[in-house]
């Protein structure tokens, strides 16, 4: 089994603030993969307000780091044999509907036993 | 064979389940740990004289008491033995640490407390999780290793020598059959309320027919819940939510088994019999136990459980489902996952649920292969038939193989008809 990083990202425009349902149908999917035992972790959801970017010489900006219109709205862990099945999991998940996207990264281990 | 056999085949079994554990704890508190060997053997001679002398001279009046009169009189002349051993052949070698203290008693106190010390006895940190349940149902619930084996889905041989590792940690741990401290109890009431629950379960979903013994083990797992709520100490949230699934759990162990010892399913049992004082017990411990920002498993599940003694709320499905997926995110199993499955159906219908179960991929699970014969009975009764057949050929349960076997009988009817 490989380890792989779901990174959602969502446009700046889309609206921030979920409808019961749309939680009804993250809380299914989350539930799909846990119930195929293919949940490493569930991660986070991350703050849109709450966020400041540090950069170099210390230079400190309000809000999360968004060179395109894009923000990282939350991550979480999957564990299959390939990649495909990964991107399998993640096509099902509701956050296209509102234009959002994933990107899947496979974990780069460095002690990896066999 | 007369009555009073009968009576008698039934009786020693069921005393023997619910005393015999209770007897080795007592013991224990005049062996030691160390010792516990011998307390079990004593325990369990006293119980072959039973099965001995009740076949000649029948059921005495009170058999409990005869019980413990039996074992008090055992111990007394197993220290008569150990003395005159130690005394005239073993003098020079050390003595070990066994107190006997001859004027000794069984009141109820004791016998609970002894009970209660033994099952943080047996969940022994030095022990992984897994051997500490195992350890429990073996000692405290006079499990065979069989019947463990079968609790957790594993081979007989894997929980031998799981057993065996555990006993020696067991032997050799300080813990002692006393009052716990706080630190003894902080560090082991996970492990303890874990194996109330697998008892309890053991109990409810037992493959054995016998409606006694399962409701023995059901009640013997809510009893010593209950014993852990009059302590200040393990009177936690958690706790009052593993009573409250208990409850709400034991108000159908009358309606979920017919007079012929089969399995009727949640929705064809008459709710006339669920009992509603315990509901109502359970609706109390489930208020207690919301009284802190705290969430479990045993939160969840109570949850799940208060809902299907709900019949008339239209979102009772969805309700359940969420709380599936809360559940199924703190803890994978098999069972969950498809009891997620079968919710999820109830509340998207039965086709959008059979790509959600097939992605399971439980293929060697007999009630993977049940929910897909549900799930397909209305659209594909060929496909029904199928996985209804691959669960008989897995599942050990015979009274399961029969309610199955009915399935399919009517889903043949069905198909002739249909032609």
């Amino acid at each position: 089994m490989k380890e792989f990083a779901l990174i959602f990202r969502l446009n700046k425009e889309s609206d921030a603030k979920p409808s019961p349902e749309q939680i009804q149908e993250r809380m299914n999917w989350l539930g799909s993969i846990a119930a195929q035992n293919k949940l490493v972790d569930k991660g986070n959801t991350l703050s849109q307000v709450s966020a400041k970017t540090v950069r170099a010489d210390k230079v400190i900006t309000d809000g999360p780091y968004t060179e395109i219109k894009e923000f990282i709205s939350g991550y979480l862990i999957v564990k299959t044999e390939t990649i495909e099945e990964a991107v399998e999991l993640a096509k099902a998940n509701p956050i296209f509907k509102i234009g959002g996207n994933i990107e899947v990264r496979e974990l780069v281990k460095l002690y990896d036993s066999k | 064979m007369s009555g009073n056999q009968a009576l008698e085949n039934e009786l020693l079994p069921n005393l023997f389940r619910l005393e015999y554990s209770k007897m080795t704890a007592v013991l224990c508190r005049h062996f030691g740990l160390k010792h516990i060997e011998i307390a079990e053997d004593i325990a369990s001679e006293t119980f072959l004289k039973a099965s001995e002398e009740w076949a000649i001279n029948g059921i005495p009046e009170n058999p409990i008491a005869w019980l413990y009169t039996v074992a008090k009189n055992k111990t007394k002349d197993y220290f008569k033995h150990l003395t005159i051993f130690e005394d005239q052949i073993k003098s020079e070698i050390t003595t070990h640490a066994i107190q006997p203290e001859l004027d000794w008693d069984f009141p109820q106190q004791t016998i609970a407390d002894s009970q209660l010390a033994m099952i943080f006895a047996v969940c022994n940190p030095a022990n992984s999780a897994e051997a500490q349940i195992c350890l429990a149902l073996q000692i405290l619930c006079g499990f065979s290793i069989e019947e463990i084996a079968n609790a957790f889905l594993t081979k007989t041989e894997t929980i031998k020598k799981r057993l065996l590792r555990a006993r020696t940690n067991l032997r050799n741990d300080k813990f002692q059959i006393r009052a716990l401290s706080k630190t003894e109890i902080k560090s082991r009431l996970d492990t303890v309320l874990k194996t109330l629950y697998l008892l309890f379960n053991e109990g409810y979903f037992s493959k054995n027919n016998n409606q006694l013994i399962r409701k023995g083990l059901c009640f013997q797992a809510a009893r010593l819940a209950l014993t852990l709520t009059e302590n200040p100490l393990t009177n936690t949230s958690q706790i009052n939510a593993l009573i409250a699934l208990m409850c709400y759990q034991s108000s159908r162990l009358d309606a979920r088994i017919d007079d012929k010892g089969e399995t009727i399913l949640f929705e064809e049992q008459d709710r006339q019999l669920w009992d509603k004082e315990l509901i109502d017990k359970g609706n109390y411990y489930l208020v207690n136990a919301c009284n802190e920002y705290e969430s479990s498993k045993y939160h969840l599940e109570a949850g799940i459980a208060y809902w299907h003694t709900t019949s008339t709320d239209e979102n009772k499905w969805q309700h359940i489902l969420r709380l599936y997926n809360q559940l199924i995110l703190i803890e994978y199993s098999p069972i969950t996952a498809l009891n997620r499955t079968f919710a999820f159906a109830k509340v998207y219908g039965y086709e959008n649920a059979i790509p959600e179960a097939e992605k399971l991929n439980l293929t060697k699970n007999n009630f993977y292969h049940e929910l897909l014969g549900y799930l397909y009975t209305d659209t594909n009764i060929g496909k029904a038939i199928d996985h209804y057949e691959k669960a008989i050929q897995l599942t050990k349960s015979k009274t399961e193989k029969q309610t199955l076997t009915k399935k399919i009988e009517k889903l043949n009817e069905k198909k002739i008809s249909n032609t």
